[in-house]
């Protein structure tokens, strides 16, 4: 009876923690794959864009490189990765996420694979306001073999002024996002789709992605 | 008298503030000197003048040097594919080995690309 409690107590305890950190989920995510395969180096692809925005892809796809090489990864070139494909006739990101992984480990020689949909780009209007609002989801797929190692969403809005999203590197982010949306009317979605990218992205995070080699944290968690 | 106490007493109370401020918003440590990276990634994206990008990122590129950072991945290659754009071949060239140099991860991509433009092809 006594054991069933503390074991009861085990299972509560990382829903107590999560619920400290604010909208991840209960659940602790299933590392055994990840872990496995050890991926140094990420190609991340066009992003495939639900959003009405047209710039959205572009605007995402520009901010990716920064969290995921602060994990510890080795990030290709994004503009030149897009450079590639288009030399190659694919032009469009749904295209581009159909190919096969193998293939795509032939040409740039990455481990993984990083899969982004923009779920929300842009402005939400109500009555008495507008809130910019960025949302994605992400894959990341082993290009060896298929599997998927990672999955994660995240989002970002303009609107976050009490709660700067827990200090740190996207607390500043947020900061930073949040004030230049005050001086900017012009392009106010980029800045918001930062955050969004840096909580999807970066590791160290309730159910993140992992510290990547070339970081100190590497194989720490 | 009376004044510098207060003012000491204002000292004290601003020193105070600057440490808690230090304490909450001091910037992360990060792995690489990031300068205009990103931002002229979107500028390409967004289809601006190479020649500006180019003036950018060689700027980055100083200034990370000066700091002592290091620099990020793919800022090399970047910066090869913007000289290859305005057809300076052999800079392309230096960059794309300094990104092999510093990130060997890179090598399988960046010799494709070589062997590409080795062959005439466009990148």
């Amino acid at each position: 009876m006594i054991k069933r409690i503390f074991k009861l107590a085990a299972c509560l305890a990382p829903m107590l923690l999560a619920v400290g950190c604010a909208t991840q989920k209960a659940t602790p995510y299933d590392y055994t794959a990840f872990k496995a395969a050890q991926p140094r180096s990420i190609l991340v692809l066009p992003p495939l864009n639900n959003s009405p925005e047209v710039n959205a892809g572009n605007s995402v796809y520009a901010q990716v490189t920064y969290p995921l090489a602060e994990a510890g990864y080795y990030v290709l070139p994004v503009a030149l990765v897009n450079e590639t494909f288009k030399q190659n006739g694919m032009t469009t990101s749904a295209d581009i996420h159909m190919l096969p992984p193998a293939k795509l480990k032939e040409i740039f020689g990455a481990d993984a694979g990083m899969y982004i949909t923009i779920t929300r780009y842009g402005s939400t209007y109500t009555v008495l306001d507008s809130v910019v609002v960025v949302a994605a989801e992400a894959k990341l797929v082993d290009l060896k073999t298929g599997a998927v190692l990672w999955t994660g969403t995240a989002s970002a809005s303009n609107n976050e002024g009490g709660n700067n999203g827990g200090g740190g590197l996207i607390g500043a982010l947020v900061a930073a996002a949040v004030k230049q949306v005050i001086n900017s009317t012009t392009d106010q979605s980029h800045p918001v789709a930062g955050v969004t990218s840096a909580r999807l992205l970066s590791a160290g995070y309730n159910n993140g992605i992992l510290y990547g080699p070339r970081s100190a944290n590497y194989s720490k968690q | 008298m009376h004044i510098t106490l207060i003012k000491r007493a204002g000292l004290v109370l601003a020193l105070a503030g600057s440490a808690f401020l230090t304490g909450c918003a001091s910037p992360p440590k990060t792995l690489y000197g990031w300068e205009g990276y990103q931002p002229q990634v979107y500028q390409h994206f967004k289809g601006e003048s190479t020649d500006q990008q180019i003036a950018e990122m060689e700027k980055s590129l100083q200034t990370i040097s000066a700091r002592g950072a290091s620099v990020p991945p793919g800022f090399h290659a970047h910066l090869g594919m913007l000289y290859s754009l305005t057809g300076k071949s052999d800079q392309m060239v230096a960059q794309f080995e300094d990104e092999k140099k510093l990130f060997p991860e890179s090598a399988a991509y960046m010799d494709f690309l070589l062997s590409k433009v080795s062959k005439g092809e466009k990148l």
